[in-house]
């Protein structure tokens, strides 16, 4: 065994200067996004007072929301620049940062004003946020009820180098490998732009196979199991064979649950292989090539953490995140105790830098 | 090795398999369009009756929603777990590079060059008008 981080690691930490692959603005108000909708919406959400468009899944007064020291006055997390600098960037000495603004356009039921929505958020992350702040990018936001204007969407884009990523959510419309939803996958490997796919929902189906929850910690820790599904769903419908290129990378998803999935998954697939004959290697092999894990939040004791890492098989598929301003962790800092200190490097900067073909030639 | 003689040709028609004891050892005999192959009637995985599982074709892939359907019976499906071995090698489909079940050499001897022997033909006698599968152990 390596030496195991006494947490918290901040010297370690600022001393690589990490990529932080998971951070959330505030989701913008209305009177934000006017500027970057074109006439006719403009009109249609003042006429008809549209507002207050944050996703269901982080109600912005939930404790998960946002870390009790980081509202300000108005009890906001993340609501601009200066907050984002001080609580995220600057504590870790963060060398890049990627925004993913969970906003309710990716859960719109009208496709229309999905995408409109959609593209204003992007737009407004790019003239209030990346413009300002060199060391941020961002995630492509796009509504995920429509995937041919999603696609348009990446493809408008990813003409700015500073977007680096596609955002969907992982409680989506229908299971994630579904051919209809490949045009997504076919635009973010064209550009070099992996998925990412954040925990939470855009409630049209329940959050678990059994019904709608009472209570909100089923429904958080209900995204766990629904990443799972997701990921076979990927796997199984084949989008990695179709995208070769295509990177996955799981938001907040957890990662101590891997071993004992990729187990289940490995051992079924060699008895129902007739099934999906174009998976032609042991699911486990396409996961550890193709799909990532952010850090945060990692659900296991100190002393399990290591064994966990080793069972997954690869060094190379955690990426460094916050999660900022969820609240995931306190004083302790973002590394989680008990992480074998020598893959700090790695889960810190390298693995982000082979993972976002946009990362790969910032200065390190 | 020996020479057994497990079964008359006939007996074991193409498409059909039959399953032996040779020296304490369980073997499934299958015919596969006229050529005979033997494999030990033991899952490399976890020991199920291997050859007890079903015969199905190949199928394999181009791209997600191709289906290539090919050879078909030449793979035997563990009845315990599914795992997919090609009759002819051994090989499991799923992980050919460290999963393989025992094969034998098998031969189709008529019954006139067996009678000048040296064979073992434990369970019925060998006479000169018939072809015998013959199993090397």
């Amino acid at each position: 065994m390596s030496a195991a981080l006494a947490a918290p690691a901040t010297e370690l930490l600022r001393a690589i200067g990490p990529i932080d692959c998971d951070l959330h603005p505030a989701p913008p108000r209305m009177t934000q996004l006017l500027p970057y909708l074109d006439a006719h919406w403009r009109e249609a959400m003042v006429t008809r007072g549209i507002d207050g468009l944050d996703l269901s899944s982080y109600p912005p007064g939930a404790p998960i929301s946002a870390r009790p020291d980081w509202r300000d006055a108005e009890g906001k997390p993340a609501a601009g620049l200066d907050s984002l600098r001080a609580q995220a960037l600057d504590p870790w000495g963060t060398r890049i940062g990627i925004l993913s603004c969970l906003h309710g356009s990716i859960a719109m039921y009208s496709e229309d004003m999905g995408a409109a929505l959609a593209r204003a958020v992007n737009e407004w992350l790019a003239r209030e946020w990346l413009d300002h702040e060199p060391r941020l990018r961002a995630s492509v936001t796009v509504c995920m009820r429509d995937p041919v204007q999603a696609a348009a969407e990446i493809e408008r884009c990813a003409a700015d180098p500073r977007f680096v990523q596609v955002l969907l959510l992982v409680n989506g419309d229908q299971p994630l490998g579904r051919r209809s939803l490949w045009p997504i996958y076919e635009a973010a490997q064209r550009h070099g732009l992996p998925v990412g796919v954040h925990a939470g929902s855009v409630y049209h189906h329940p959050v678990t196979s059994m019904g709608w929850p009472s209570y909100y910690v089923e429904d958080y820790v209900a995204n766990a199991p629904a990443f799972q599904n997701q990921l076979l769903s990927l796997i199984t419908e084949g989008v990695f064979q179709k995208f070769p290129e295509l990177r996955v990378v799981l938001l907040e998803s957890g990662f101590t649950w891997l071993p004992p999935f990729l187990w289940r998954v490995n051992k079924t697939w060699r008895g129902l292989r007739t099934e999906v004959p174009w998976i032609d290697r042991a699911p486990g092999e396409i996961i550890r090539e193709q799909v990532r894990f952010t850090l945060q939040p990692a659900d296991a004791p100190p002393g399990a953490l290591e064994p966990v890492i080793e069972q997954m098989g690869s060094e190379r598929m955690l990426l460094f995140s916050t999660d900022y301003p969820h609240w995931q962790f306190d004083e302790e800092g973002p590394l989680p105790a008990g992480l074998p200190e020598h893959l700090v490097p790695r889960i810190a900067l390298d693995n982000a830098r082979e993972t976002y073909p946009r990362l790969r030639d910032i200065q390190v | 090795m020996t020479r057994h003689v497990v079964a008359r040709c006939d007996e074991i028609p193409p498409g059909g398999r039959r399953i032996v004891m040779v020296e304490g050892r369980s073997i499934g005999v299958f015919n596969l369009g006229g050529e005979f192959y033997a494999l030990l009637d033991r899952c490399p995985h976890q020991a199920g009756r291997l050859c007890l599982g079903d015969t199905i074709g190949l199928v394999q892939s181009r791209e997600p929603g191709s289906y290539e359907f090919s050879r078909p019976g030449e793979l035997l499906k563990c009845p315990w777990h599914g795992w997919e071995f090609d009759i002819r090698t051994g090989q499991s489909w799923c992980d050919p590079k460290r999963t393989r079940v025992r094969t034998y050499p098998v031969a189709v001897e008529s019954g006139e060059s067996l009678v000048k022997g040296p064979y073992v033909a434990e369970t019925f006698p060998v006479s000169v008008e018939q072809d015998f599968v013959v199993v090397d152990i």
